[in-house]
């Protein structure tokens, strides 16, 4: 809430100052680009080359595109979907849901499940694929719902109330498939998450695309935002204006469910079968990550859809900045921790007010120093 | 205030904290007997008792510092990726660097104390949610783990390996083994430590300003300051607390284990928020008991056991019925808390 | 006399951005002396008490205790110095056991003696006669009883002066009378006791002096058995009762009597708030209030018609049908909108700009599917803005950056957008700067000539006098009299207010 009221409070203060640059930093969207713009100097600087493109022919035969950037659009794509149901999460209930990464490995699970039938490798496919995902999202879903009970109607905290999931996700999609590690050698099925033939470009990052557009058109035509936010910024208010706090906590709850369904459909598809403890590991960590490099408040209240999933980009482009420097995957979340902490200490109300109160001090020195030149 | 009765002052109805105390007491005693009952006479055994104290000593020290956070209304979720890079810092230390076990000890604590004071710094000084500062905190130590030492590795430091083989025999428990032999009852280092820290925080949480101003604070903090207490301060203490317990706990863990590993005590934190729960710790804050927690952690330890003796030994079906089990003491809790509410209104 | 006066305060001034909240007050507290302080809402009791509590600093002024002039900068300094508050939210810990309560935070000790605490607390209480065991949870005593806690731990401080801030209002009568007599013993030990009430009864039946507040000014110090109730309520309301009594005849608009079932009628509502089962009803283009002083109920009536607050029993009729009113939806799609009194916690949705804070209404009756176009928004926002004057930057600045007369006008748009055929708006003007007032209070006569029913709530008289032509008087969250025609009148008012006489005409 914090981060917005004071640049739009000073726009409206002095709105005859505000020439392009300031208006752009006063932006929530800043915070994200000025992270992306601050990666690419630095891989500019120490390796032009991280930024090559080529075209190449894949195990299978067709030309597709590889490179750095490729792999950072393609890897971003469970992320950017995350990280859109995990922002209207934020914005609702603030707070956040800690149990996607046991929730896509459940999904993914649900999905070999469905496809397999009862045999753990099937010559051929058990069940259409679109089954298999809508059978995934209905289960994705409920689960979400199940947080959002728990949220919405036991006001019980966010994170807390995941934690259960947390918990039991990824041996639920043990125990969904009997603790087998199933495998499709359907080619088709791997479309999904690596390339379709004779497309160049990686699918997941189509499938984020279209993800993108559904919640751009969602939030365009129906008045979801709207909502979710008035919620988040003051409950009874809404309340009290006819909106049923408890209902939309609980629809966002769902709405991340659905977002889970389809980064874990991705997910398996990417490599035809599934690892239940290690699959989307951490990802729970680079979504929050996302909405609060996105300049969302953790606490909820107004948010920023396009800075939340350009939060998520930029991650992934740490990620793989990280990866590029030899830092093992597993010592990763150690580097996100400090991030994540340097973002929040930046973005407590109380930090604000000092720097703020150190700017004016400083403004005013100016200002004296400036009157006695005079 | 006496623990095991009831308040005098409200003799129809019973305090919250020991109503849910009761609860927790109970439902390990039922399970305790169930498990006899079903499974068979290995439950009677006192050594099957002390391997669950064995098992969990480490587990016990941990949610102990859990219920401290969790009575002043916080939580920390760091203890268990804590641990594990207790655990490895103290094994390079030990067979890398030279150390001995005292060092290993001082490191163990320090990397606790460094936690807990950055953390509790943050939380209570700078005011952000402490479910925020401590998932950066685990992911941190998570990391931090790999970044000491990737693999796992054994520690064959003659010292350390002396220590952690010494047992401690419980006169009059032992039991006759198949060849008529008398086994004597033993327990591990640790769980004379987990209970020291047991009996410690009992008197601390029940006699002392400090303890009472976690349970203040936890009540309401807004009364507590206007009360007289400092109540950034008690807030820094309870995670600087915790910090210190955990370091102690990944040593004990440390000690029961003996190796170092990046997986080492993987879910701790949940389990210790779990047996803190079911020792009717309240998330809420404000409400808890060491002694519950205590019997938290082997009620949860228990419903393992029998979860494992009932041949589904596969590990989701723990992580499950843990699940289940924080679930369940959740939502007695909200009902509880609700149930309050209204008789107030 | 002099060397009696425990706590004097001299021309005490506190100053808000663009409000001088006290100006020039003063106030004279005597050893073994119960003062009430009165005044109505904005008067500034509560900053005076927040000065005196260290909560807020003082621009001007000054305090002595005891003769002495003293500093008071924090809480702390309060409490040490011998001014002890016990506030009308209870400010101790629940889960604690009462006689923790009484003692946490003062010991030195770093260790409890439970014995020599449960001891000392036993005596405590007993000499207080209060009804509560000190090892009883403090969470499971009665809400007077917790009070009388927290007097008890601040008599124990061995304080000076004893300030009650609204302590009586979540209490029923017996409760209050066991408080009472808890004054009346600290008294008689010498106690200065301050006693922050809404409810006059209750002054009479235990103070001895009172000193009323007015628009953040002293208004003067009485002696209760000197100044009739009458009178206090006229000082308090800023009414010279004799010069005032006939003068103003209401703009009443014709009320129409001809038959026609009301817009809205309710019978023996009552709802979780605490207040007694009341009937009520308006006609089409009509515009009635309640009236009473802060506390009355006057708010949780209308906040039961509306469905905020929990509906327990009673019928609801619209236009002669039976309804339903559940929840706040329920009421919107019935076509009433409910101005709430606290416009910041229950009204503005603060982050929002000042455009979707104006359709939020509207679009929630159109439910979430069926958005307002970009373009229509941005028409509603600027026809209301220049229709009701807001002063905004622009439609998209967030609405908590506007002054509250603003905010205010908001929400008033906001509801005027979702033309309801009833409107509810409970203290519009407050905090508004008098011009607004005027416009706020011919804009609902306009919009009750235009045939839309509008109940009107204002802690001022005058304005309830300017618009409304019947209005139900509460007290103590009853229902206590309904005047309408020639009993609308300033006197009648605040007689009835005042309790001097029952009044049930016109019903």
């Amino acid at each position: 809430m914090k981060t917005l009221e004071k640049p739009v409070q000073q726009k409206a203060g002095k709105k005859s100052t505000g020439n392009l640059l300031t208006k752009l930093i006063k932006n929530q969207i800043f915070i994200p680009i000025a992270a992306l713009l601050i990666l690419v100097i630095f891989n500019l600087i120490a390796d032009p080359s991280f930024f090559a493109v080529t075209l190449s022919q894949n195990s299978a035969g067709y030309p597709v595109l590889s490179g750095n950037l490729i792999t950072i659009l393609d890897n971003a794509s469970e992320l950017v979907i995350l990280a859109i149901g995990m922002t209207l999460v934020t914005s609702a209930s603030g707070g956040q849901d800690i149990s996607v990464g046991a929730a896509i490995a459940l999904s993914g699970s649900v999905v070999l499940r469905v496809l397999c039938g009862t045999e753990s490798r099937p010559e051929a496919l058990q069940a259409p694929i679109i089954v298999a995902f809508l059978v995934c999202c209905v289960v994705a879903m409920a689960f979400g719902a199940f947080n959002g009970v728990l949220v919405a109607y036991f006001k019980i905290q966010p994170m807390v109330a995941t934690l259960i999931l947390f918990t039991a996700g990824r041996s639920i999609a043990a125990w969904i498939n009997n603790n087998e590690l199933p495998i499709i050698s359907d080619e088709s099925f791997g479309y999904f998450g690596n390339f379709i033939p004779g497309i160049p470009i990686p699918t997941p990052i189509f499938i984020a695309i279209i993800c993108m557009i559904i919640i751009a058109l969602v939030l365009r035509f129906t008045k979801l935002g709207l909502f979710t936010q008035s919620v988040g910024i003051n409950a009874e208010s809404s309340r009290l204006n006819g909106i049923n706090p408890e209902f939309i906590k609980f629809i966002t709850y769902v709405i991340l469910g659905l977002c889970v369904a389809i980064a874990g459909f991705i997910k398996v598809s990417r490599f035809s079968t599934i690892n239940y403890s290690v699959v989307a590991k951490d990802i729970e960590m680079d979504a929050i990550l996302a909405v609060a490099l996105g300049g969302n408040a953790l606490s909820g209240g107004k948010f920023n859809m396009a800075a939340s999933i350009l939060g998520a980009y930029v991650i992934q482009f740490l990620t793989t900045t990280l990866f590029k420097f030899n830092v093992i995957s597993s010592a990763l979340p150690a580097y996100k921790a400090v991030v994540v902490i340097i973002l929040v200490i930046l973005s407590a109300p109380i930090v604000r007010d000092k720097i703020a109160a150190i700017r004016k001090k400083l403004s005013a020195q100016k200002t004296t120093v400036k009157e006695a030149a005079q | 205030m006496n623990l095991f009765k009831n308040a005098d002052g409200s003799p129809k109805r019973m305090s919250d904290q020991n109503l849910l105390l009761t609860i927790t007491i109970a439902v390990f005693f039922l399970m305790y007997i169930c498990a006899v009952v079903f499974l068979g006479s290995g439950f009677l055994k006192p050594q099957t008792f002390f391997n669950i104290l064995n098992e969990n000593a480490a587990l016990i020290i941990l949610a102990c510092g859990m219920s401290l956070v969790m009575i002043t209304g916080g939580i920390d979720i760091s203890v268990g990726t804590l641990t594990a890079l207790v655990c490895m810092s103290c094994a390079v230390n030990l067979d890398y660097n030279g150390g001995n076990v005292l060092t290993a000890i001082l490191i163990a604590l320090g990397i606790g104390t460094a936690f807990g004071l950055v953390q509790g710094y943050l939380i209570a000084y700078l005011e952000i949610q402490p479910f925020i500062v401590t998932l950066a905190g685990m992911f941190f130590a998570k990391g931090m783990t790999t970044i000491v030492n990737a693999t796992q590795f054994n520690v064959a430091n003659e010292e350390f390996q002396a220590l952690k083989s010494t047992r401690i025999t419980v006169p009059g428990m032992g039991s006759y083994n198949k060849l008529g032999n008398y086994v004597p009852a033993y327990v591990e280092i640790g769980v004379v430590v987990a209970l020291i820290v047991v009996a410690v925080l009992f008197v601390v949480l029940r006699w002392t300003k400090l303890g009472r101003s976690f349970y203040a604070i936890g009540g309401n903090s807004q009364s507590a300051n206007m009360l007289g207490i400092n109540v950034k301060r008690t807030k820094f203490c309870a995670y600087l607390l915790c910090g210190i317990l955990a370091g102690i706990g990944g040593f004990v863990y440390f000690l029961h284990v003996g190796s170092g590993s990046p997986s080492h005590a993987s879910g701790a934190e949940m389990n210790a928020i779990a047996s803190s729960i079911i020792g009717g710790t309240m998330l809420s804050g404000g409400s808890g008991n060491i002694i519950g927690t205590f019997f938290g952690v082997l009620s949860l330890s228990t419903i393992k056991n029998i979860v494992s003796s009932l041949g589904l030994d596969e590990a989701w079906w723990t992580n499950i019925t843990v699940a289940a089990m924080i679930c369940l003491f959740l939502v007695i809790q909200s009902v509880v808390l609700s149930r309050k509410n209204k008789a107030k209104s | 006399m002099q060397e009696e006066v425990v706590l004097k305060l001299d021309g005490i001034c506190k100053e808000f951005p663009g409000v001088k909240a006290l100006q020039d007050v003063e106030f004279t507290l005597r050893k073994g002396e119960i003062h009430a302080l009165m005044g109505e809402n904005g008067a500034g009791k509560s900053t005076l008490i927040k000065v005196l509590t260290g909560v807020y600093q003082k621009d001007g002024g000054n305090i002595y205790l005891s003769g002495k002039p003293v500093v008071i900068r924090s809480t702390q300094d309060a409490q040490n110095a011998g001014i002890s508050t016990v506030y009308q939210e209870i400010t101790l810990c629940p889960n604690l056991s009462v006689a923790e309560n009484m003692f946490i935070g003062r010991t030195k000790s770093a260790f409890t003696n439970w014995k020599k605490m449960n001891e000392d607390a036993k005596k405590l209480l007993e000499s207080l006669d209060i009804p509560a065991k000190p090892t009883q949870q403090l969470g499971s005593c009665s809400i007077a009883v917790q009070q009388m806690v927290a007097i008890a731990r601040a008599v124990d401080m061995e304080c000076k002066v004893l300030i009650l801030d609204e302590p009586t209002s979540s209490l029923d009568e017996q409760e209050v009378e066991k408080l009472f007599k808890l004054m009346l013993d600290l008294k008689e030990r010498g106690v200065g006791i301050i006693f922050v009430t809404h409810f006059l009864d209750q002054v009479y039946a235990v103070c001895d002096k009172i000193t009323v507040l007015r628009d953040g000014k002293f208004e003067g110090e009485y002696d209760a058995s000197e100044l009739p109730k009458v009178e206090l309520v006229s000082k308090m309301l800023g009414k010279d009762l004799n010069a005032l009594s006939d003068m103003e005849k209401p703009v009443a608009v014709s009320d129409s009597t001809d038959g026609e079932a009301p817009v809205f009628e309710a019978s023996g509502l009552e709802s979780t708030s605490g207040i007694a089962p009341f009937d009520f009803s308006i006609r089409k283009g009509e515009v009635n209030g309640f009236t009473g002083l802060l506390g009355s109920g006057r708010s949780e009536s209308v906040r039961a018609i509306y469905g905020a607050d929990k509906v327990l029993g009673g019928t609801i009729k619209m236009n002669g049908k039976e309804v339903k009113i559940r929840k706040p939806l329920d009421a919107m799609k019935l076509g009433i909108s409910y101005l709430p009194e606290d416009r910041k916690r229950d009204g503005i949705v603060g982050d929002l700009s000042v455009k979707d804070n104006i359709i939020l209404a509207l679009q929630v009756m159109k439910g979430m599917f069926h958005p307002i176009s970009k373009a229509d928004a941005a028409k509603f926002a600027d026809e209301y803005i220049k229709l009701l004057e807001i002063k905004t930057a622009s439609p998209d600045t967030p609405i908590k950056s506007l002054s509250g007369g603003n905010q205010q006008k908001v929400i008033l748009a906001r509801w005027l957008l979702a033309n309801p055929v009833y409107l509810i708006l409970d203290e519009p003007t407050r905090g508004i700067d008098v011009g607004t007032k005027l416009e706020i209070q011919k804009l609902v006569l306009k919009l009750a000539s235009e045939g839309k029913s509008v109940t009107f709530i204002s802690s001022e008289i005058d304005e309830m006098l300017n618009v409304c032509s019947r209005l139900i008087v509460m007290r103590d969250r009853k229902a206590v009299g309904e005047l309408s025609g020639a009993d609308l009148n300033q006197s009648k008012i605040m007689e009835t207010i005042a309790g001097g006489e029952k009044v049930y005409e016109n019903a």
